[in-house]
């Protein structure tokens, strides 16, 4: 029996008259690269605001690697270990790549407003350490040769390979991606596929959501569905890509 | 050409302090997208406070060397300004965080009266005078004088100046800072306590502003509970000059706003005709906002800091 890594359950967020999410419940399991797809507007990222903690749900339960995140703000959820990237790329653009690393290290940091002031010998070791930590997940997801450029300047598939260094820099045990592969190439989305297994090898759990079907069935080890809020299917890929449910929200209802 | 170096140097020396000033605007400018109205009444708090102080010591007969007076009363300043610049964010600009822009600038300008009146309650409405502490000896540079006082002033902005850039630029607060100013949501994800910047913020800028205070009291002699409006005012179109939001345009800014200004001061008798006398020298930094919001609205350095997309 696989361990449970995240649970939640009976999730509701409204916005004024909007369900957007309505009873969903999902549990993710240790190690484990697990998909969210669904037509647009069903809730996939609204669903990942509330599991980041940049929405606070209405209703139900959330708890993560045995601590409660329900309506938790979104420095906690990052400390208990749940780190993600955007649909549309939002990096500190003003900021070099380097630098928009290393302020992901900040909650596994302890140096305070004091040592700033100090640069005590402690706090100097300690930013050593962040720039080190932060040089290498550059190397790590392959963008070592721009780490001084501002991020602003970076082409598009850098600065999705730099989101996922910033957040690999939060040390998650959840890394959640909200449509990594989103516009592009067939050579980028390759290389972007085996970045996300050699993530998964080192032990991350792994969340995605994503358009690109054929990549999702070819990556992921169990699929849930969303359609208008409601999860609709979960399983793994082969037996949720024939779920006449899935079909009819993807596809409307088959004519005769 | 006296004249000319002579002005020169009393700009630079108002200048500094409009720099140190102008930091605390455009630190949380930069922060919060909020322009700190009460931040001139912070200044003025700190001028108020060293002043107490020292007063106070001499009251008790305590004959300290001038600088080791003046060194405890801002020591008390400090921890009081800072203390006021949190409680000013909390009360009066965290409860509007997300209200529409109009709101908290009211608020600010609400805040900036009550702690006027505030101050009268405590020192009441007249000029009180700095201790005669201070030694005037003069420094002369090429014909031009200047005081020790004011040369320390120039110093002391400087390092203050030079320390704060670099703990913007180059520690963990600083980059926590800068990244909450360019996405406050996203640094929040990132483990970035907003909140806590944000005091922090306004805790170091308020630092700041005691020091200023400090030197506007040695520098003039006196303090008065209306001081913090005009040196505000004067700071803010420093910040604005530099272009608001950045830490190197508001020191720019205020350097040239106040040489622009004693130079100004200095030849509006000539250019006038005689019509017009130097305590006419606040027009030009009021001129120079004008000119600045018609033609360059960015500042001379755009608003590196504060572009929030």
């Amino acid at each position: 029996m696989a361990e449970v890594l995240l649970k939640i359950d009976g999730i509701v967020k409204r916005f004024g008259g909007l369900v957007a999410l309505n009873q969903v419940g999902l549990t993710i399991n240790k190690g484990e690269i697990y998909g969210l797809i669904g037509p647009n507007g069903a809730g996939k990222t609204t669903l990942f605001n509330v599991l980041t903690g940049l929405y606070m749900p209405d209703e139900g339960s959330f708890t993560f690697d045995g601590t409660n995140l329900f309506r938790a703000q979104p420095h906690v959820v990052v400390g208990t270990g749940i780190a993600r990237t955007f649909q549309n790329i939002r990096l500190f653009k003003e900021m070099t790549a380097l630098e928009n690393v290393m302020v992901g290290r900040h909650i596994r940091s302890k140096a305070g407003a004091l040592g700033a002031v100090l640069r005590d010998k402690g706090t100097r070791a300690e930013e050593a350490a962040i720039r080190a930590k932060a040089q290498e997940l550059l190397a790590y997801v392959g963008i070592s040769d721009v780490a001084d450029e501002f991020a602003k300047n970076l082409s598009y598939g850098h600065q999705r390979r730099l989101e996922i260094a910033r957040a690999l820099a939060t040390e998650p045990k959840l890394l959640a991606l909200d449509e990594p592969a989103a516009g592009m190439n067939p050579r980028e989305t390759e290389e972007l596929k085996a970045l996300m297994e050699k993530i998964r090898a080192s032990g991350i759990t792994v969340l995605l959501i994503e358009h690109d079907v054929k990549l999702m069935m070819g990556l992921c080890d169990r699929i849930a569905v969303l359609d208008y809020g409601k999860k609709i299917a979960e399983g793994v890929p082969e037996v949720v890509r024939k779920d006449p449910k899935v079909i009819e929200a993807y596809l409307g209802v088959a004519h005769s | 050409m006296d004249i000319f170096l002579q002005q020169i140097l009393n700009g630079l020396v108002l200048g500094s302090i409009y720099a140190l000033i102008a930091l605390g605007y455009t630190m949380v400018y930069g922060i919060m997208g909020l322009i700190n109205f009460a931040h001139g009444e912070v200044v003025m708090v700190g001028g108020m406070v060293t002043v107490t102080v020292v007063s106070a010591l001499l009251g008790m007969g305590i004959n300290l060397p001038a600088l080791a007076l003046i060194l405890i009363g801002v020591m008390v300043a400090i921890p009081a300004c800072m203390l006021l610049g949190f409680t000013i964010e909390r009360v009066a600009y965290r409860p509007l965080r997300n209200a529409p822009r109009l709101a908290p600038l009211i608020t600010a300008i609400g805040v900036s009266i009550v702690l006027q009146q505030l101050a009268i309650l405590v020192w009441g409405r007249n000029y009180i005078p700095f201790p005669p502490i201070l030694d005037h000896d003069v420094v002369e540079i090429f014909g031009a004088s200047i005081t020790k006082l004011q040369v320390s002033i120039v110093v002391l902005c400087f390092v203050i100046m030079t320390a704060l850039l670099v703990v913007v630029e180059k520690t963990k607060l600083g980059r926590a800072m800068r990244a909450t100013s360019q996405n406050p949501a996203v640094a929040g994800l990132m483990g970035v306590n907003v909140n806590t910047i944000i005091s922090t913020t306004f805790v170091i800028g308020s630092a700041l502003g005691a020091i200023a205070g400090l030197m506007v009291a040695t520098n003039y002699e006196q303090v008065h509970y209306y001081m913090g409006f005009m040196i505000g005012l004067k700071a803010f179109t420093a910040a604005v000059l530099g272009g608001i939001g950045n830490l190197g345009g508001a020191v720019a800014g205020g350097i040239l706003l106040g040489i622009i200004e004693s130079l100004g001061a200095g030849y509006i008798g000539d250019l006038t005709g005689g019509f017009l006398g130097s305590h006419y020298q606040d027009i030009f930094a009021f001129m120079v906002l004008i000119a600045v919001l018609i033609f360059r609205p960015s500042g001379l350095m755009g608003e590196k800091m504060a572009d929030r997309a």
